[in-house]
Formats: structure tokens, C-alpha cells, sequence
């Protein structure tokens, strides 16, 4: 079966970028087919690769990383959301005039057509979020 | 349809909107916080025992654990894994968020 995630919630917030992961990756581990995972609102700084959890905490941003690695998993940032709280990529960086970007690996900056275009493609779109 | 709600019904009212919109014979699964509504000994509890006559709930098991509530879980729910939860979005045609 084909299902969209998307995550509304910034990391260690409350749990929905735990629980949106969990999800993921039992849904993979079982052999469905994880169509995209759209981050909207705070959901974004889920892909900021300057994120540097103690030591003995999860890597929220890393692990969302690995799992895209692994399965080729579609990463997809809302890129109004993401300017507004200081998430770019290099393009991006550029176009604005900064001087960083911090765009975690596997993860891509684009529009809210793609939630839409999950949810028309996906058997289901689960919501995570606060 | 699948419910899924993620507060506290002793901090939000989610739980409740939910249960009084719910359809009978769909599925609520309590996930995050929303695990202590399907816990014994809270004000809730009869909302919850009247409305399992209409509605199936279930309760992610690791968030009941991470909550020190994995025994207090009401006779007559569900406790899942996350396999679990993909199943039940997989079994129900559609799913609602109560965010």
C-alpha cells in the first residue's frame, strides 16, 4: 500500500516527529510503500543538519537521514515554511544571499504541491503533529 | 475510518470531539499523550467505557510503557505496536488526525 506521512511539529517538541519516524519505518519494515514524507509548519527544522542533540539522545534529523538512505525514502520540505525559520539549501542559500545553507542529506526543499500531490497519490495520508 | 488522537483527554478536548463524531464501528487509536485515555482510574474513564459500546479503541503500547501505564490499561482496549498502527491505517479506508 502507498501512504504519505506529513509532520507538522518541529523536533523534541512533544513526540510527533518520534512518532511520524516509528510509523515510517514500521510501514517500510512491513512492505508498504512510503510514497513521500512532507514536513509543513515547524515540521521543517526536522532537516536541519546543524541540529546536535546530547550525546545520549536520539539524532532526530540523522535518523530520518539514514532511514531515506536506506529506502530511497522521498524527504520533502515546505520551502515557505523552511525560509521563514532559516532552513535552506544551497540553491536556496544562494538565491537569498546567505552565507550558509544547512539542509540535511536526503531531504529536499520544494512546494505544497507536493502534499498535495501525496495525498492524491497515496493510498493514505497519516497526520502527525501537535 | 481510523481516529487517531494524541492528547490527553485531561489536557484537550480532542478526545472527546472525537468520540462524540466517531461513526459506530470505526477504530480510535490513542497514541502520545492521548494513551491516558484509555487508562483506569480517571475521570474519563466512564466516557471512554460508554463509547467502546459504538466505537473499537486501541493504545500504542510503547507510548503506554514510556508513560508507566502499560498496567493500567482499561479492560476491553487494544494495546498495539506500531506494526500494529500501520495495520490499522492499512485496514481502515481512511484516517483522521484529531491534531
Amino acid at each position: 500500500m502507498k501512504i504519505g506521512v506529513l509532520v507538522n511539529e518541529g523536533p523534541y517538541t512533544h513526540e510527533a516527529s518520534d512518532s511520524a519516524y516509528n510509523f515510517t519505518k514500521a510501514a517500510l519494515e512491513k512492505g508498504h510503500e512510503i510514497y513521500r514524507v512532507f514536513f509543513y509548519h515547524d515540521g521543517v527544522n526536522n532537516s536541519t543538519r546543524l541540529t546536535e542533540p546530547p550525546r545520549d539522545d536520539r539524532n532526530i534529523v540523522n535518523r530520518w537521514s539514514e532511514l531515506s538512505k536506506q529506502y530511497s525514502l522521498d524527504l520533502v520540505v515546505c520551502i515557505a515554511a523552511a525560509q521563514r525559520r532559516g532552513i535552506m539549501d544551497e540553491n536556496e542559500a544562494k538565491r537569498q544571499g546567505k552565507d550558509a545553507n544547512n539542509l540535511a542529506e536526503g531531504f529536499r526543499i520544494s512546494g505544497l504541491g507536493q502534499l498535495v500531490e501525496a495525498g492524491i497519490q497515496s493510498d493514505r495520508l497519516v497526520t502527525f503533529g501537535d | 475510518m481510523l481516529h487517531i488522537v494524541n492528547k490527553s483527554p485531561y489536557e484537550r478536548n480532542s478526545l472527546e470531539s472525537c468520540l462524540r463524531m466517531a461513526s459506530k464501528g470505526s477504530a480510535v487509536l490513542l497514541i502520545e499523550d492521548g494513551v491516558y485515555g484509555a487508562t483506569k482510574g480517571g475521570s474519563f474513564e466512564g466516557k471512554i467505557q460508554a463509547a467502546m459500546a459504538d466505537v473499537k479503541v486501541y493504545v500504542l503500547g510503547p507510548d503506554l510503557s514510556a508513560r508507566g501505564m502499560a498496567d493500567r490499561v482499561l479492560d476491553g482496549v487494544s494495546v498495539v505496536d506500531y506494526g500494529g498502527f500501520v495495520d490499522l491505517v492499512a485496514e481502515h479506508s481512511n484516517c483522521q488526525s484529531w491534531l
